[in-house]
């Protein structure tokens, strides 16, 4: 077949192409979206940094002035309680971005996905590839976060570096689920607008961001407590603070953990019936 | 090699079902290796379905379908390796760059990034877009987009190279351009498959091509067997005023070996066009402009397709 395949090529030059294992095949989707935000990035750093870092300054030094350090802010001066928390709900909003219109345009307009799935790469090694990335967004949004929040004297410790991985572990458990739900959007994508009025902006303000939950009537409690931001946040807190206990922990993980996997599963059906009919 | 091994392409039997829907009724196909094959059929036809289920994204629904001598169910990603596949929608990435476009495309083949790097400047050079290597690809013309499609098509050197409307909406001249680079090709050992609405384009293109209909091949042959097995050597068009073609009708009906009615004219399928339109003059039918030429692909495809419209 040597003959064959360095006859196909114009240039003379023959390629071995062969199909990769998985991990290299998701790899190699976080390298092509990597080779578009090299050249884009620019646009993304409003939304993903300079926005959460905005609500820091305006709540957490304007309004925090005025609270004083009680229970209800574990007895930190509002900016630390608050500073732990952006970083998840910044987490959990640049989810909500990266897991909706990127991902229709990619199977609608762009195409890009049914360009990628005509090579070796499969629909689920294509969806490793698209969430691994959206995670190593959300990674590295967060951790900008954190310099600039530690320039301005709101963090308390390292123990935010954890805060760090359970923030993103939050972000990907609103993701997958949401990227799913995107992968079954056959219009024009009218319901993402609800997803963000009606799911992200709730969420944000009564999840536990910027006040504990247990100052809201008790019936909205079992409505904060399936987000994942809420989860997300509590295990961010008390990473930050240092006040980690066992079973709590537990709970929370396993939660986000959960709702992560079968994120991941209802994604994974989503991609392979769309795109191999 | 084997006759086995030189199909590269052999179904039978094989069916494509969209619920209800059978867009692809048990057809049967083989495919050397080297040819320029085609699907021709109006839309609808099951053309598409049928190149999907080459190209290993669409699962068959009944029948047997070998490629590269494997089965594109169990062993899709090692056959899409060797493939080559142009759809009928771009799917480039419009945001990047014509290089970076080969580039990040060579990689899902499992390419160094030497071999993508060399691979993407050969390739810019025979889709003559050196010159536009670091432009953005959103704004290029329809038949620059269609020329780096193919050249990305080829960035893993492949045995097959399937090809959906690959000319589809684009003007003359840069049908040409890629006509010329597909013979290129051609004569560089690659098997071609592509369907295709134009039918000049199939007969520049196609050793053998098969017409599809309602899911089903209706014909199958080179252009040259199909025009003398469904067609005359020549067609004599006799033109009238609209309407007028039709008292002319039975004058002339036995001067051919078929005729056609269109609103302004007849075409008279006849082994010689000559002595037909002197037959007509005989008779004292006066067309107001007389067309004799030779039978095309187009007329074999009308016959076996049928005028009315398909949607």
């Amino acid at each position: 077949m040597d003959n064959a395949s360095a006859a196909a090529d114009p240039g003379g030059t023959p390629a071995v192409a062969r199909p990769v294992g998985s991990v290299r095949a998701a790899l190699l989707v976080v390298e092509g979206l990597w080779a578009w935000y090299r050249r884009n990035w620019r646009a993304t750093v409003v939304s993903s940094v300079v926005q959460p870092v905005l609500y820091l300054l305006a709540l957490g030094f304007g309004f925090g002035s005025q609270v004083r350090p009680g229970e209800a802010t574990q007895g930190l001066p509002y900016l630390a309680y608050l500073a732990p928390a952006l970083l998840v709900a910044g987490a959990v909003q640049n989810a909500a971005g990266e897991s909706t219109h990127p991902v229709l345009s990619s199977f609608k307009w762009a195409r890009t996905y049914w360009g990628i799935i005509a090579t070796p790469i499969s629909p689920g090694q294509l969806v490793a590839g698209q969430l691994l990335w959206i995670a190593l967004r959300l990674l590295t949004s967060g951790a900008a976060y954190l310099v600039v929040a530690a320039l301005f004297g709101a963090l308390t410790g390292p123990g935010v570096l954890l805060s760090l991985v359970f923030a993103v572990l939050a972000g990907m458990a609103f993701s997958a689920p949401l990227v799913a739900y995107s992968a079954s959007v056959r219009d024009e994508g009218q319901g993402f607008n609800a997803v963000f009025r009606f799911v992200v902006v709730p969420m944000t303000l009564f999840a536990g961001t910027y006040f504990p939950v247990s100052q809201l009537p008790v019936w909205v409690w079992p409505l904060a407590w399936v987000t994942p931001l809420w989860h997300g946040t509590e295990l961010a807190r008390a990473a930050a603070f240092e006040s980690m206990s066992p079973l709590p922990t537990l709970g929370h993980l396993a939660y986000l953990l959960a709702v992560l996997a079968v994120g991941v599963l209802l994604t994974r059906r989503q991609f392979t019936r769309r795109l191999l009919v | 090699m084997t006759a086995a091994d030189s199909l590269l392409v052999h179904a039978s039997g094989l069916v494509k079902r969209f619920g209800d829907v059978e867009a692809v009724r048990g057809i049967d196909v083989g495919v050397r290796r080297g040819e320029a094959f085609g699907f021709l059929g109006p839309n609808g036809a099951g053309k598409s379905s049928t190149m999907r289920m080459i190209a290993c994204v669409s699962p068959r629904s009944a029948g047997e379908l070998r490629v590269l001598g494997m089965d594109p169910q169990r062993d899709g990603p090692r056959i899409r390796a060797r493939l080559g596949v142009v759809p009928q929608q771009d799917t480039l990435d419009n945001e990047l760059t014509v290089r970076q476009n080969l580039q990040v495309y060579g990689r899902y083949f499992g390419l160094s990034r030497d071999t993508v790097r060399r691979k993407a400047v050969e390739l810019m050079e025979f889709a003559q877009l050196s010159d536009r290597a670091e432009d953005q690809v959103e704004p290029l013309s329809g038949g620059m987009k269609r020329r780096l499609t193919i050249a990305r098509s080829l960035v893993n050197d492949p045995e097959l190279l399937l090809l959906d409307e690959p000319t589809i909406g684009l003007d003359p001249q840069a049908r040409h351009l890629l006509w010329d680079r597909l013979y290129q090709l051609r004569h560089a050992g690659v098997t071609l498959i592509l369907t295709t609405h134009y039918m000049d384009e199939a007969e520049q293109l196609c050793d053998r091509l098969v017409v599809m209909d309602g899911g089903r091949i209706v014909a199958e042959g080179s252009p040259a067997e199909l025009i003398a097995r469904y067609s005359t050597r020549e067609v004599l068009e006799l033109r009238f005023a609209p309407g007028h073609q039709r008292d002319a009708l039975p004058v002339v009906a036995t001067l051919a070996d078929r005729v056609e009615v269109l609103p302004d004219r007849l075409l008279l399928y006849t082994a010689d066009g000559e002595a037909s339109l002197a037959a007509v003059h005989e008779r004292d039918v006066r067309p107001a402009s007389t067309l004799i030429r030779r039978s095309t692909l187009e007329d074999v495809f009308l016959r076996l397709t049928g005028r009315s419209l398909v949607d």
